[in-house]
């Protein structure tokens, strides 16, 4: 393992510059090597068989999510739920604990930068319980004041929904401060981490948050395994998301009593391999260390926005600082449609996002029918940015303005 | 053709200097096509009579494949009657999905510079736009 660019067998072709992290990372050799050693290895279904390879299928992914509750520093492995993704573990979060909990005339707080899947399930959970959504209003730069919190989070406020991290903007949030705030009403916090887990360091217990999602493969990990953590006790009294095997004690005929947190959420047979895959980037990202991570992408995130600004009709958008990316830097150029950006600097082999970003109702604040999206993470270097600069720069004339 | 090719030699044109992107003043028919997912949004309008499309301009946003793609389609389909019209869409459909021969390429005149967008999936909506949205209006009158 180096922590660069050659632990990445795609990203060993140098024709391709891969500026689309936040969508999802690369995997190093080391994740999709413990994959495969799982299944050439034991290959049994953990849970269920009394037998040597069921049982070493089963402690590989007990250790894993061991692993995943140390990473994100909570107090117990039997905190961690292993999902599909983030999408997942927010809709359990919306149909176990929201269904249950949130009542007519409660208040779901949600934020105006939320990803789609921070969204959809708390319209769906106020749908059915009439239950009111309270939105919280952002600045240009993503960043949520306190007068504003102060005057949106109150009372009746049950849930508050929010990214750690926007997938458009960046910005971290001091989950922290609006956790405290959150629950000086009685109300839970959901914090989406989808686009935090793998650009820092993060302390569920320090933060206090309730909830907190993210999915493996945004760092490092495999596609199909995805987190959720939740407080035991909230997990406790949150009814079953999806039921039958593996998630039951005992079963009549009539009714079914249900297996210990976190198994009680995890119904059927488990992406086991997934979360060994997972496991894997974990190690990867422990012995890289989140210092370097964040010193490498500030760096490179620096870099690109500085010689973005060169560029006539290159808008960024959101905080002047690079820091407060978290490597995502989201821009347009003047009278050219995202999604013929994408294509021109497709044909140059640099791969970018375009469109809404899963963010519909931001885009709608900020005006903007879409925007493109470059993402840099640890692995990118100056040498890519200044390639993806010089293209950006022609794209205007590729798209037939004077240069 | 390559991807900046294209651009350069006929989606640019089109875009930026649009023969038919204006309002017409008496349209008898009228039908607005979108693609949510991209936000292109245009307003299709012709002029119809005894089947015949005698005149057409669309109005609307969108990225340069869809705005180009609805001039070229109507540089095609004004003064040709409305099965002719049927079967150029058929044609372009077909194109797109990379199922024509050469020659019937050739009915399609500059729109046929659009073939290529069948490698780009996230793009055949884009260029498949006006030509649904006049699918659709034909459709529409049909059942008059
Ligand atoms: C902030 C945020 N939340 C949620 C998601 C959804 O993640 P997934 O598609 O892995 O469920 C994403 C990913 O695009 C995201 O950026």
């Amino acid at each position: 393992m180096t922590g660069s660019k050659a632990d990445f067998p795609l990203l060993l072709n140098e024709d391709y510059i891969y500026f689309d992290n936040a969508a999802t990372s690369m995997r190093p050799k080391e994740v999709t090597d413990a994959i495969t050693a799982f299944y050439e290895e034991m290959n049994a279904n953990p849970m269920r068989g009394l037998y040597e390879w069921s049982i070493n299928a089963t402690e590989a992914y007990e250790g894993a999510r061991k692993k995943v509750a140390r990473f994100i520093g909570a107090k117990s492995a039997s905190e961690i739920v292993f999902t599909r993704n983030s999408t997942e573990s927010l809709n359990l979060v919306a149909y176990s604990y929201g269904r249950a909990f949130v009542n007519e005339g409660d208040e779901i707080v949600v934020s105006v930068s939320e990803h789609h899947s921070n969204i959809l399930p708390w319209q769906m959970v106020a749908r059915e319980k009439k239950a009111k959504l309270v939105w919280l209003e952002c600045d240009e730069n993503g960043a949520y004041s306190d007068e504003e919190l102060e005057s949106k989070i109150g009372p009746k406020t049950k849930v508050v929904a929010i990214a750690h991290v926007s997938n458009v903007l960046g910005q971290p949030k001091d989950l922290k401060k609006i956790a405290a705030l959150a629950h000086s009403f009685g109300a839970v916090i959901v914090a989406d981490g989808a686009q935090a887990a793998p650009h820092m360091a993060v302390d569920v217990q320090d933060l206090d948050v309730d909830f907190y999602v993210f999915s493996g493969h945004k760092m490092l990990g495999p596609m199909g395994i995805g987190v959720l953590y939740a407080k035991k006790a909230l997990l406790e009294k949150m009814p079953p998301f999806l039921t039958g095997g593996e998630m039951i004690e005992y079963v009549t005929r009539e009714d079914a009593t249900f297996a210990e947190v976190p198994h009680k959420f995890e119904a059927g047979t488990v992406n086991a391999a997934g979360a060994v895959g997972l496991g894997a980037a974990i190690d990867y990202l422990n012995v890289l260390g989140f210092d370097a991570v964040r010193h490498r992408e500030e760096k490179i995130t620096a870099l690109l926005m500085e010689e973005m600004a060169k560029i006539p009709h290159v808008t960024v958008y959101g905080d002047k600082d690079p820091a407060k990316h978290c490597g995502i830097v989201t821009f347009n150029i003047d009278g050219c449609h995202p999604h013929d950006v994408a294509s021109i600097l497709d044909a140059d082999h640099i791969c970018i996002r375009a469109g809404h970003h899963c963010a519909q109702p931001l885009m709608q604040y900020m005006k903007v029918n879409s925007t493109c999206r470059a993402s840099v993470y640890f692995y990118n270097t100056e040498n890519e940015v200044m390639r993806f600069v010089q293209s950006l720069a022609r794209v205007r004339e590729e798209l037939g303005y004077g240069s | 053709m390559d991807l900046k090719q294209m651009y350069r030699e006929i989606v640019n044109e089109h875009n930026l200097h649009p023969t038919h992107k204006y309002d017409l003043d008496a349209p008898t028919q009228v039908c607005r096509g979108i693609n949510p997912s991209c936000g292109d949004d245009i307003n299709l309008q012709l002029v119809v009579e005894d089947g015949v499309i005698t005149d057409g301009s669309y109005n609307g946003t969108g990225c340069a494949i869809s705005q180009a793609s609805a001039d070229m389609m109507l540089d095609l389909v004004i003064g040709k009657p409305l099965e002719e019209a049927e079967k150029l869409i058929d044609l372009f459909n077909r194109m797109i999905k990379g199922e024509t021969t050469e020659e019937e390429l050739e009915e399609l005149d500059e729109a046929a510079a659009l073939q290529d967008i069948s490698h780009m999936p996230a793009r055949v909506k884009c260029a498949q736009l006006g030509w649904r949205t006049l699918g659709e209006m034909i459709v529409k009158k049909e059942e008059e």
